[in-house]
């Protein structure tokens, strides 16, 4: 057995080194670590906050979705298991009275099934989220050059995950350091990835970290009317928003942390039986 | 497979299909193999890596059933469709893609253990050749399975791999173009990787079929090294290593599952997470964790062709290591020496792991600058790797060779069962021995 501990402190061990190879390879890009914030999906058994992520729904309809896309999610998903609007009373999503009329609220472009000509109706929860551009030329256009990335997957296409997010829209974005030439439609952030060298006039040697973003500072404190009554101050928002963008990222976070408790359970048992019936089998022979 | 068989024909029907077809008596054979009765945790990753191949192809199956291997389609088949909405897609590609590191990580302790424990020495060589095929073959598999799901570290991952084949003068850009079917990485390079790399897991089996039978013959080396001498100094495989095989899987599965559900997401690169983007290249192109020493060899060489046959050649080492080790003995177990230049090679390959990770310029010790020596500052990641890949390639080449007319190796038993019969734990039959000291 006290091999066994060996090959198994080997075998974390090997994946440690791993995790170590993979995590600090980013870190020598120069910008800020994205502020630490407690989240509600944190720990291996914790699930989303339900209350957070209708909230976090509402920031990224009134603000974040004038300019974002999020073009893997369905309206539909908002109801599923797991997601802001789940109710258990309509186990099939497009039941959900929420999510029909969420989806109502938007206008869908499509064809006349009768004359093909190209219509707007009513969603309904099987449409996707439109895109608030016609394609991504339009979006550069509109965004003085910059392209808004989708937020379908958001989280996970950056370090930090919703730290990031947070960091990103709660950063003092207006008082870039003395010495620094922000050029005209952009604005200074420490916590995006960037060389700010060719902009810098001060000291060579204290170079500020962090990169250049083309999105102003989208939330203020008051910006949404939460409906839940939670005071919508900017760091709740911001809070909110980045859960909201984990789960859309992650949806299915809950029925993976549920069966792997279920399945870690079970491995654990059936290891157990293992190594009796190993002991048990090996009980009169040397080796 | 070699041996006496012990398999009696007990019906007609059995005795029928023995002069036929001897399927049955094939089987009973497997399960009766004579095997050594001294083999610890660390022989258990056979067992562990077959399997890993049959996850890998069970899930890689359904997931090509769901998957669309084109340019346009493949990044959202994999992240719209099958992990948001084929039932429990999130589970089967989330167990197919950390499989894959699963795979290395046991891949990479069964080569550790049988250069430890001198496996590859005769008679096993063309045991320990098939088993660096399959380990070649891997890697290939493995490298275009990660293009699949089109993110950008797909895409520039085989940009930068696909673009090393290009460094071989007259016939490399030929090749380049054939394996991309075009004249950059497009469409048709995913098309024809999806192809390979659904094959490709089909002649690694073919090839384990052909390393368990190449183990069949001379049998299991052990950790002693000593020859199997009597029927004593053997078990059969079942029940004694079926056993013990299953319950080394089952510990093996706990910590596949922690990956699985809980860190789904921690052996893979955010840059992943973003659409293929042939305009924008990512800031830091690294590979997968299992690919990193090799990337290290190659930056180290400032030559393109030169770094691509070092990079051949680190691989290569592991070809002809048993025409390399002059030492009699087998087991490292009674080699002191060889096994503290053992071990720093391991340390060699783990630095060469993390240099792989980080920036080439990138500082080893922070803050700390030193003199530029062939493009490169002497404290820098490049030159750890540098010198990590000569030691790689200085244990293979000077110190195997070489060490067995230096060093003295302590006695070996006579018999690979001596040093277990005079081992406290084996003596009263189970009674009062502590259990941490047996298996």
């Amino acid at each position: 057995m006290a091999r066994a501990l060996g090959i198994a402190a080997a075998l974390v061990g090997a994946l440690l080194t791993a995790g170590a190879i993979g995590g600090p390879a980013l870190a020598a890009s120069s910008q800020l670590e994205p502020m630490a914030v407690h989240w509600s999906f944190e720990s291996p058994f914790a699930m989303y906050d339900q209350a957070q992520l209708q909230r976090g729904y509402k920031v990224y309809r009134e603000v974040c979705a004038a300019c974002h896309s999020m073009s893997m999610v369905a309206f539909r998903n908002l109801g599923d298991k797991g997601g802001p609007f789940w109710n258990p009373k309509y186990p099939n999503p497009n039941e959900n009275p929420v999510v029909k009329a969420i989806a109502a609220d938007y206008q869908i472009a499509d064809i006349d099934s009768d004359t093909g000509e190209a219509i707007k109706r009513p969603g309904t929860s099987a449409d996707y989220f439109p895109n608030p551009f016609a394609n991504p030329v339009a979006a550069r256009a509109a965004n003085g050059g910059a392209l808004p990335p989708d937020m379908s997957l958001l989280v996970k296409a950056r370090e930090g995950g919703p730290a990031y997010i947070y960091s990103i829209v709660t950063g003092d974005l207006t008082t870039a350091p003395h010495g620094l030439t922000v050029p005209a439609g952009k604005y200074y952030d420490p916590y995006m990835a960037g060389d700010m060298s060719p902009y810098w006039k001060g000291d060579p040697n204290k170079i500020p970290v962090g990169g250049f973003i083309a999105m102003p500072p989208p939330l203020t404190a008051g910006k949404v009317t939460f409906d839940d009554g939670t005071p919508s101050t900017l760091a709740q928002e911001a809070k909110d928003v980045a859960a909201f963008l984990e789960w859309a990222a992650d949806p299915k976070m809950e029925e993976r942390k549920q069966v792997g408790t279920a399945a870690m359970i079970f491995l654990l048992l059936f290891s157990g039986l293992l190594y009796l019936t190993y002991r048990g089998v090996w009980r009169n022979v040397g080796h | 497979m070699s041996g006496h068989s012990s398999y009696e024909p007990k019906t007609a029907i059995e005795r029928w299909l023995d002069t036929r077809l001897p399927i049955i008596r094939f089987s009973a054979d497997l399960l009766d193999f004579p095997t050594p009765r001294n083999l610890n945790y660390w022989y258990t990753f056979g067992g562990i890596l077959t399997f890993c191949l049959a996850v890998q192809i069970v899930t890689g199956i359904v997931l090509a059933m769901h998957y669309d291997p084109s340019g346009a389609g493949a990044f959202n088949s994999v992240e719209q469709h099958i992990m948001r909405d084929v039932n429990y897609g999130w589970l089967i590609r989330g167990i197919h893609a950390n499989g894959a590191s699963m795979f290395f990580l046991a891949v990479y302790l069964h080569i550790l253990r049988g250069i430890y424990y001198g496996s590859f020495k005769a008679p096993r060589e063309v045991l320990w050749l098939l088993g660096c095929v399959i380990y070649v073959l891997m890697m290939a598999t493995a490298f275009m399975g990660y293009v699949l799901p089109w993110g950008q570290m797909s895409f520039w991952g085989a940009k930068v791999i696909t673009n090393l084949l290009g460094a071989f003068p007259i016939v490399g850009n030929a090749i380049t173009a054939l394996l991309w079917g075009g004249f950059s990485v497009d469409s048709p390079t995913l098309n024809r990787f999806f192809s390979l790399h659904y094959l490709l897991p089909f002649v690694i089996a073919a090839v384990v079929g052909l390393h368990i039978w190449a183990l069949h013959v001379p049998g299991n080396n052990n950790p002693t090294g000593v020859n199997v001498k009597s029927k004593a100094d053997t078990v059969a495989f079942h029940p004694y290593y079926t056993v013990k095989d299953g319950f080394a899987v089952s510990v093996f599965m706990i910590l596949f599952a922690v990956f699985v559900f809980f860190l789904p997401d921690a052996l893979s690169k955010v840059d992943n997470a973003v659409p293929a983007n042939p305009l924008v290249t990512p800031a830091h192109i690294v590979p997968e964790w299992y690919l990193l020493p090799f990337y290290a060899i190659l930056r180290a060489i400032p030559d393109k062709l030169m770094g691509v046959l070092a990079l051949g050649g680190a691989l290569a080492m592991l070809f002809i290591l048993p025409w390399l080790d002059t030492s009699k003995v087998r087991s490292m177990r009674y080699r002191p020496t060889a096994r503290i230049y053992f071990f720093i090679w391991i340390v060699a390959a783990l630095a060469l792991g993390w240099c792989g990770s980080q920036e080439p310029d990138g500082q080893v010790i922070q803050g700390l600058h030193g003199p530029t020596f062939i493009d490169y500052d002497i404290n820098s990641v490049t030159w750890l790797s540098r010198i990590a890949a000569l030691y790689y390639f200085a244990y293979f080449l000077l110190i195997t060779p070489l060490l067995a007319f230096f060093e003295t190796p302590r006695p070996v038993p006579d018999s690979l069962y001596t040093p277990v019969l005079s081992h406290p734990a084996a003596t009263p039959a189970g009674a009062v021995a502590a259990p941490e000291t047996k298996g």
